[in-house]
């Protein structure tokens, strides 16, 4: 055997968080917008538990349009030399691990049979770059436009939207217009983790093998409008969007139908123990299941055959003074021709006993804020399949026999983030993390536990 | 025996000084609005974390970004604030200086703080009250009482601008409420800095409020740290409100708000 036991690499990385534990590791970039700060000279803590987790007054500052209302919100306030502009990177150190991938079992000779080995790789490294703009281009009219470069250097449109604000004098009335973060219950691209395995939400992105949804998930960026409204604190809050079903990629890749995603939450105080906040949320949407082809390619945006999808769930977010947890269950169910991949048109082509898949999940992230300047991060992730698409029992491509657990997903994230100085010019925090993945019965030969695993190293870099 | 006996007599002494010394303290490390109660510890770490790069770490209005505003960061050592419900000279109420956080004040660097909790602000009161002896020795009183506001008529905003003449308040503020009297470019804040005339005419706004009666409380109490003076020995409640009556005759969005214009007067 080439791999090594799970709980083997488990202990080495253990290991290697106490030898490296001065040195410096992210894929996902999530924001916080030192022009923000230089704009109104206010600290990153102002609108942030620790950057880029925004606290109540930066949910209210992002709710009211990047505008904090003192009437110094719009252009013509600033100097002119104020440009909006912030970027961020991370230098890292980090060393991914996977315990089970198919290899040769010769290197180089595609001929001699396959078998699964343990790869694991390290080294110093970059993130990738984003190029934020944001704020207003005048009172009530905010903008974001995110220039996004992987690290290659090659660029996307992450996010670029336009903003009206406080329509008809009413704070409940805001409509955005382009491609967009969902008001997720718990926001993905505010939270404190960077590596490749606990950068994101599993439970936002899950979709079962096989499946062949082209909804990447809630916490995907997606191309819309959004009508959202808040209380003047923002305890009461909700968000309606009507999204292209393109899973926000851009050149109307699959096909003309639309989606709908819901968010309403409560905030209610609970004396010293800080603010609390319930929500339920909802996505439903549609896929193509067969793409029009021209000599057997694909023909982008000719899909057909849509079939439905939705996410539903709800979720709190519990303050004990310094402690807080966010916790978020989400209930998934795809079509069955979705969740097969089959065409539509093809009916008779769905296996015997093949049923439209169905899984619960949930997280519970948990904070430590000890000041503004350290924040200690945890998370449990868990997503339990409770209806596969295909019969159980069926052989699986690996040889396997398919179980009640197939895809199955546990992951754990640990880690925290010092800011050695807090101002209202620019950030830095060292980020130091864990992750830890395993997805039951996906292994590509043996069917076993496929486990991967992330720890990173290094410099959070925001100005 | 006699070490005995001493400390059997120093340590009611001892504890007595300590009762004594930890009174002040212990009064001047709360807050109270109405059964709400700030602690000033609690307030520290919020002040930390929100106050700090204007206001700075001792509370004297010399934060990292101090330089770079105008108006300036309120010093808090000083214990004087424009933002009060007692006479002029006193320092404010607890409620006051909840109300200034959760409020903001307008045309100035300093946002709402409503969106942090009730005990939050309540908390940041208690720990900004630690800045300045004042709160350790005076007591915030007396408040300057609001009667009921008469109706808002034609007569009483003819009153009122009389009031407003006779207050010679377009000394500053002008003729027509734009800020710019005679004086106004005189005009200097208790630190020697100059300082901007309320411009009636640009908003609804106010410095220390929006509504009526906080237009009424702004000039009966004074807006201690500037040139604006209290009218309360000046004024009796009527001319008061007809001069609130007035001035607001005077605010861009007055008529678009769908009140009165003001007729020709007799």
């Amino acid at each position: 055997m080439l791999y090594r036991k799970p709980g083997a690499s488990v202990l080495a990385a253990a290991i290697e968080v106490i030898l490296i534990w001065l040195f410096f590791a992210p894929v996902i970039q999530t924001p916080a917008i030192p022009a923000f700060a230089r704009k109104y000279a206010l600290p990153c803590s102002a609108c942030h538990e620790a950057w880029p987790k925004l606290n109540n007054f930066g949910q209210t500052f992002k709710d009211n349009g990047y505008q904090l209302g003192n009437d110094r919100d719009a252009p013509i306030y600033q100097q002119p030399t104020y440009w909006p502009v912030t970027f961020r990177i991370t230098p890292q150190w980090h060393r991914e691990a996977t315990n089970r991938i198919a290899v040769d079992h010769i290197p180089g000779n595609a001929m001699s049979g396959m078998t699964e080995a343990q790869l694991v790789t390290s080294g110093f490294d970059l993130s990738g770059l984003d190029l934020w703009t944001a704020g207003t281009l005048a009172k009530n009219i905010s903008f974001l436009v995110l220039p996004s470069a992987d690290a290659t250097g090659a660029f996307h449109f992450e996010a670029a939207w336009i903003r009206f604000d406080n329509l008809l004098g009413s704070r409940w009335l805001n409509l955005k217009f382009g491609k967009h973060e969902l008001d997720t219950p718990v926001s993905e691209k505010r939270f404190l983790a960077l590596t490749a395995n606990g950068g994101f939400f599993q439970l936002y992105h899950f979709t079962p093998t096989s499946d062949i949804n082209s909804f990447g998930g809630i916490g995907n960026n997606q191309l819309g409008i959004e009508l959202m409204g808040h209380s003047r604190n923002s305890y009461t809050r909700y968000a309606v969007s009507l999204l292209s079903s393109n899973n926000g990629e851009v050149g109307l890749p699959t096909n003309r139908s639309y989606d709908v995603y819901c968010n309403v939450n409560q905030a209610f105080e609970l004396s010293r123990l800080g603010l609390q906040r319930v929500g339920v949320y909802g996505y439903r949407g549609e896929s193509p299941t067969f793409f029009l082809t021209a000599g057997g390619t694909p023909i982008p945006g000719a899909g057909q055959g849509n079939r439905p999808f939705y996410r539903a769930g709800a979720y709190g977010v519990w303050y004990i003074g310094k402690l807080d947890f966010s916790t978020v269950y989400m209930h998934g169910v795809d079509n069955v021709f979705l969740g097969t991949g089959t065409p539509a048109i093809q009916p008779l082509m769905l296996p015997p006993g093949a049923n439209s898949p169905a899984w619960n999940g949930a997280f519970t992230e948990i904070h430590y804020t000890y000041s503004p300047k350290v924040i200690l991060v945890g998370r449990y992730e868990a997503i339990r399949m409770s209806r596969q698409a295909f019969p159980l029992g069926m052989p699986l491509p690996n040889g396997a026999l398919l179980t009640h657990t197939f895809g199955n997903t546990d992951a754990v994230v640990v880690g925290y983030r010092w800011y050695p100085f807090m101002s209202s010019r620019a950030g830095l925090a060292w980020h130091n993390e864990y992750a830890h993945v395993r997805t039951r019965g996906t292994a590509p030969l043996s069917g076993l536990d496929l486990v991967t695993s992330s720890f990173l190293v290094g410099f959070d870099i925001d100005f | 025996m006699s070490g005995h006996t001493d400390s059997v007599v120093a340590a009611p002494i001892v504890v007595a000084c300590l009762i004594l010394l930890s009174s002040p303290l212990q009064v001047i490390a709360e807050a109270r609005v109405e059964k709400w109660i700030g602690v000033a510890s609690r307030g520290k770490e919020l002040y930390r974390r929100y106050c700090i790069g204007c206001h700075g770490a001792r509370g004297d209005g010399s934060g990292e970004n101090a330089p770079y505003l105008d108006p300036k960061p309120r010093d808090f050592t000083a214990g004087v604030f424009k933002c009060r419900s007692t006479d002029t000279g006193h320092i404010p109420s607890d409620l006051d200086l909840y109300q200034t956080i959760g409020r903001g004040l307008h045309a100035s660097a300093m946002p709402s703080w409503f969106p942090l909790t009730r005990q939050e602000r309540i908390d940041l009161v208690a720990y900004v009250k630690t800045f300045s002896q004042r709160f350790r020795e005076e007591k915030p009183e007396p408040v300057v009482p609001i009667p009921p506001e008469p109706p808002d008529t034609q007569e009483s905003i003819h009153r009122g601008q009389e009031v407003y003449k006779k207050m010679e308040c377009a000394k500053c503020h002008g003729v027509g409420g734009h800020g710019d009297g005679p004086s106004a470019s005189t005009l200097t804040d208790s630190k020697d800095r100059p300082i901007a005339v309320y411009d009636f005419t640009t908003g609804e706004r106010f410095k220390c409020g929006q509504s009526n009666q906080d237009l009424y409380r702004i000039f009966m109490t004074g807006l201690d740290g500037t040139p604006m003076p209290s009218y309360l020995q000046d004024l009796k409640p009527d001319q008061a409100w007809d001069l609130v009556h007035y001035l607001r005759t005077l605010q861009a969005n007055w008529e678009q708000a769908g009140t009165k214009t003001i007729a020709p007067g007799p």
